[in-house]
C-alpha cells in the first residue's frame, strides 16, 4: 500500500509537529509514508467563504498530486471532509482520489485495523469532537478508541462535547464576537474537566480554543490527536 | 412603511425589517447582553434535550424524515398542479382563493377584504407568513387594528417588540420582563400581577377572551394545505387558534405557496414530524382543519391568500430550493450555537436562526448588506442539518449563498484582495514555501512564549479575544526537505 501524507496548509505552515507525528506514528506501525511536495491546500477556506473561482484549480491540483497513491492520510477531519464531500461535486474527475482520503483516526481504525498504537502519554486528557469529524466525516468514537488504548492517559469526558467551539474558518473573523463567545463557553467546559490537555483531530479548532486558553490562563494545553498517538515512553511528546 | 419601501429592493420583501444592521454588528451587540444570553441558553437548552427524547421514541424517525423530504420535493416539483387543485377544491367548498405576487399585493388583498366587512379590528393566529409581509403594520396604515392572540406573540406585540424565534417569539424575555410588559401595557392586567407562569397565563387568557368573543374577522397562517380536498390545517398549543378559526364571521388565511401537500396520507407524515421537532410533543394540543365554509358552523366567509413573495425565484435555484421544504418547526434554531448567543433579532428578519440565514437572502435577494451577511452567520457546524425533520442541508445552502454573495452582493475589496492573494499563494507549492519562510522569519518579531497577543489590520478581530500562535521556525515541507522526511 502506497501511503501519502496530506499534511494540510495550516499544519504545514503553523503546526509542523503534527505532520511529523503522523510520519513517526505510521513508521512505528510499519508503514512508510510519502510527502508529495506538489501538495498545497484542499481549498476549504476559499470554498466555505464563497470564493469558488479559486477552488477549482486547487481541487484539480489535489487530484493530480495524490493520484498515484492507494491511501491519502491527513491529520485534519475538516480537510478530509472537504476533499471527500466536496471535491467530487466540484470536479467529477476528483472522485477516485477523494475516496482514498482518510482522516488519521479513520485510517488507523478502519484501514490498518489498530486501536492500540503503542502510545504512552501520562496525562489527564479531554477530547473535543470537532464538528466536521462528527457530522461530516462521522468518525464517531474512533479517536476515543485510540485514546483509551494509550498507556498512562486518563481520559475525562468533556461536558457538552458536541457543541461547536466557534472556530468555523473565516467565521472566527467575520463574526468574531459570536465566535469568541462560543469559544469561551467551550473553554469553560474544558476547564471543568480538570484536564491538563485538550485533544482534537483538527488543529484549526485547537488554535481557536487554545488561543482563548492561553489568553485566560496557563492551565490547559492543546494537543493534536496525532501527537498523543506518536508519543512513546522512549520518545515522549515535548 | 411606505409602499415604495416594500418594492425598491430584492425580489420580494419583508417590509418591517428593512434597515436592520448586518448580522455581525447586531450579533456583536446581542452577545454582550448577558440577560439575553441567559434567557436564550436556558430556553434552547431545555427544548434541545426534550426534542432528542421525543425523536428517540420513534424507531422509524429516519424513514419519516426521508418521507417528509420526498413528499416536499415531489410537491415542489409539481407545485403548479397542486396549487391549482387546491384552488379548485377550496372554491368548490365555498371559499375564495387570491394569488399574491409579493408582500405589498398580499397586504392590499387582506386590507381590502377586512375593509369590505366594515370592521376595523381583527384577531390573529400566530403566523410566520403575515410576519414576513408585515401585515399588522400594513393594516394599521389602513386604520385596522390586528390583535395577536398567541401568548408569546401577544407579549411581543404589547412590548412593541419583534419576534426572535419562529415558535417562541418571546424567547428572549424572561418571566419578570413579561410581568412588567403586562403590567404597563395590558389595560386589564391585575395591578398585583406576579411573575408566576400560571398568573401570567391567566391574565393573558382573560385579556384575550374578550377579543375572541367580540372579533368578527380573523387572520391566520396555514401549516399545511391538503390539495386533494382543499383542506387547510393549523397546528397550535394554546387553543387561541381554534377560537380564531371558528368564532369570527370572516376568516382570512395567508399561506406561502410551498405549504401545499398532495394528500391526507402525506399530512400524516408531517403530523408526526412537526410536533416532535418543534415543541418536542408527540402531538400538539390543537390541530384544526377546515375546508371552505360550512353553513351554520364556523366562519361564513373564507378567503385564502396564496403568497409567492420570492418563492418562485427560490424554486428556480437547484441548491437553494430545498429551503422551501421548511415546515417552520424551529428545531434548527434550538440546536444552533450561533442563534443561542446572537438571539433572533440579529438576523434582521422574522425568520431567524439557520433557516432564516438561508431563507431571508433567497426571498429578499442578496443585494442588501444584511442579506449578504446572513449566509456567513454560521460556523458550518452542521447541527441544524442533523436536527432538520425534512433534511434541509442548511450548511450546503449557506455555502452556496456565500458564493452568490461574493458574486452579487455588496463588494468588500479588502477581503476580495486578501482571498485572491491567499488563493494565488496556495495554488503553488513554491509560492506557499516562500510565504512559509517569510512567516517563520517574522517569528522573532512577535510575541513571547510562542503566542501573538495582537495582530494588525483585519486580523485584530482574532486577537481581540484570542492569542494567535507564532509561526514555527520551520514549516513541515522545509523540515521534510531538510531531513529527507526525518530519515537524515
Amino acid at each position: 500500500m502506497r501511503i501519502a501524507l496530506f499534511v494540510t496548509c495550516l499544519n504545514d505552515t503553523m503546526f509542523p509537529d503534527t505532520g511529523k507525528a503522523v510520519v513517526r506514528l505510521l513508521r512505528r506501525l510499519g508503514h512508510e509514508v510519502e510527502f508529495p511536495a506538489a501538495q498545497t491546500c484542499c481549498g476549504q477556506m476559499h470554498f466555505n467563504t464563497g470564493y469558488r473561482k479559486q477552488v477549482t484549480p486547487m481541487v484539480r491540483s489535489f487530484a493530480e498530486t495524490f493520484a498515484p497513491y492507494d491511501a491519502v492520510v491527513t491529520p485534519s477531519a475538516s480537510c478530509a471532509a472537504m476533499v471527500r464531500d466536496w471535491h467530487p461535486r466540484i470536479d467529477s474527475g476528483a472522485a477516485p482520489v477523494a475516496s482514498n482520503v482518510y482522516e488519521l483516526a479513520e485510517f488507523l481504525v478502519d484501514v490498518l485495523g489498530v486501536t492500540d498504537v503503542g502510545a504512552y502519554y501520562p496525562h489527564r486528557v479531554t477530547y473535543h469532537p470537532t464538528c466536521h469529524s462528527l457530522r461530516m466525516l462521522k468518525i464517531g468514537d474512533r479517536p476515543l478508541q485510540l485514546l483509551r488504548a494509550v498507556r498512562g492517559l486518563e481520559l475525562v469526558e468533556l461536558p457538552d462535547a458536541t457543541e461547536c467551539c466557534g472556530f468555523g474558518g473565516t467565521f472566527a473573523l467575520k463574526n468574531s464576537e459570536v465566535s469568541a463567545a462560543m469559544g469561551a463557553d467551550k473553554v469553560a467546559c474544558v476547564r471543568a474537566t480538570g484536564a491538563e490537555a485538550l485533544c482534537a483531530a483538527d488543529n484549526s479548532c485547537l488554535m481557536h480554543i487554545g488561543g482563548i486558553l492561553t489568553r485566560t490562563g496557563p492551565d490547559v494545553r492543546t494537543v493534536h490527536l496525532a501527537e498523543i498517538l506518536a508519543s512513546t515512553e522512549e520518545d515522549p511528546h515535548e | 412603511m411606505s409602499e415604495h419601501a416594500t418594492r425598491d429592493r430584492g425580489r420580494a420583501s419583508m417590509p418591517t425589517y428593512l434597515g436592520m444592521p448586518p448580522f455581525p454588528e447586531a450579533a456583536g451587540k446581542a452577545v454582550a447582553d448577558t440577560r439575553l444570553r441567559g434567557n436564550l441558553a436556558h430556553a434552547t437548552g431545555t427544548i434541545r434535550d426534550r426534542r432528542l427524547s421525543a425523536v428517540a421514541e420513534l424507531d422509524d424517525w429516519d424513514a419519516l424524515r426521508e418521507a417528509g423530504k420526498q413528499i416536499k420535493d415531489h410537491t415542489l416539483e409539481h407545485l403548479d398542479h397542486y396549487l391549482l387543485l387546491l384552488e379548485e377544491k377550496i372554491t368548490a367548498a365555498g371559499g375564495t382563493v387570491h394569488w399574491a405576487r409579493d408582500a405589498a399585493e398580499a397586504n392590499r388583498i387582506v386590507a381590502d377584504l377586512v375593509r369590505a366587512t366594515g370592521h376595523t379590528e381583527v384577531v390573529k393566529v400566530k403566523s410566520m407568513a403575515t410576519q414576513e409581509i408585515g401585515l399588522n403594520e400594513a393594516l394599521a396604515e389602513e386604520g385596522i387594528t390586528a390583535y395577536e392572540t398567541d401568548l408569546a406573540e401577544l407579549i411581543v406585540q404589547l412590548g412593541d417588540d419583534r419576534p426572535s424565534h419562529i415558535l417562541v417569539p418571546a424567547i428572549h424575555r424572561n418571566r419578570a420582563e413579561i410581568r412588567d410588559i403586562f403590567r404597563s401595557r395590558m389595560p386589564d392586567a391585575p395591578a398585583d400581577l406576579s411573575d408566576s407562569p400560571a398568573e401570567l397565563a391567566e391574565a393573558a387568557r382573560r385579556h384575550l377572551r374578550a377579543k375572541f368573543l367580540s372579533a368578527k374577522v380573523a387572520v391566520s397562517g396555514v401549516n399545511f394545505a391538503v390539495a386533494e380536498t382543499g383542506t387547510l390545517v393549523v397546528l397550535e398549543s394554546e387553543g387561541n387558534g381554534r377560537m380564531c378559526l371558528t368564532l369570527p364571521e370572516t376568516l382570512i388565511s395567508v399561506m406561502g405557496i410551498e405549504k401545499v401537500l398532495p394528500t391526507w396520507q402525506d399530512l400524516e407524515v408531517f403530523l408526526q414530524l412537526l410536533p416532535r421537532s418543534s415543541t418536542a410533543e408527540r402531538m400538539n394540543p390543537y390541530t384544526s382543519t377546515w375546508t371552505g365554509v360550512t353553513p351554520g358552523d364556523g366562519p361564513r366567509d373564507f378567503h385564502l391568500v396564496l403568497l409567492d413573495n420570492g418563492r418562485t425565484d427560490t424554486l428556480a435555484d437547484q441548491v437553494g430550493r430545498q429551503a422551501l421544504r421548511c415546515i417552520r418547526c424551529s428545531a434548527c434554531l434550538n440546536v444552533c450555537p450561533v442563534y443561542a448567543r446572537a438571539g433572533g433579532h440579529a438576523y434582521g428578519s422574522p425568520y431567524p436562526g439557520p433557516i432564516g440565514a438561508i431563507l431571508s437572502p433567497q426571498i429578499r435577494g442578496i443585494g442588501s448588506p444584511v442579506d449578504a451577511s446572513l449566509p456567513y452567520a454560521s460556523s458550518l457546524c452542521g447541527a441544524c442539518f442533523e436536527a432538520c425533520p425534512v433534511a434541509i442541508d442548511i450548511p450546503e445552502v449557506l455555502v452556496h449563498l456565500r458564493a452568490e454573495a461574493v458574486e452579487e452582493g455588496p463588494k468588500h475589496p479588502l477581503v476580495g484582495t486578501a482571498m485572491a492573494a491567499a488563493g494565488w499563494t496556495l495554488r503553488s507549492p513554491r509560492r506557499l514555501a516562500l510565504a512559509q519562510r517569510l512567516a517563520s522569519a517574522s517569528r522573532r518579531l512577535v510575541g513571547r512564549r510562542g503566542q501573538i497577543r495582537r495582530l494588525p489590520g483585519p486580523l485584530r478581530a482574532w486577537t481581540d479575544s484570542r492569542d494567535a500562535p507564532a509561526p514555527p521556525p520551520e514549516s513541515f515541507r522545509a523540515w521534510w526537505k531538510r531531513t529527507n522526511g526525518g530519515r537524515s
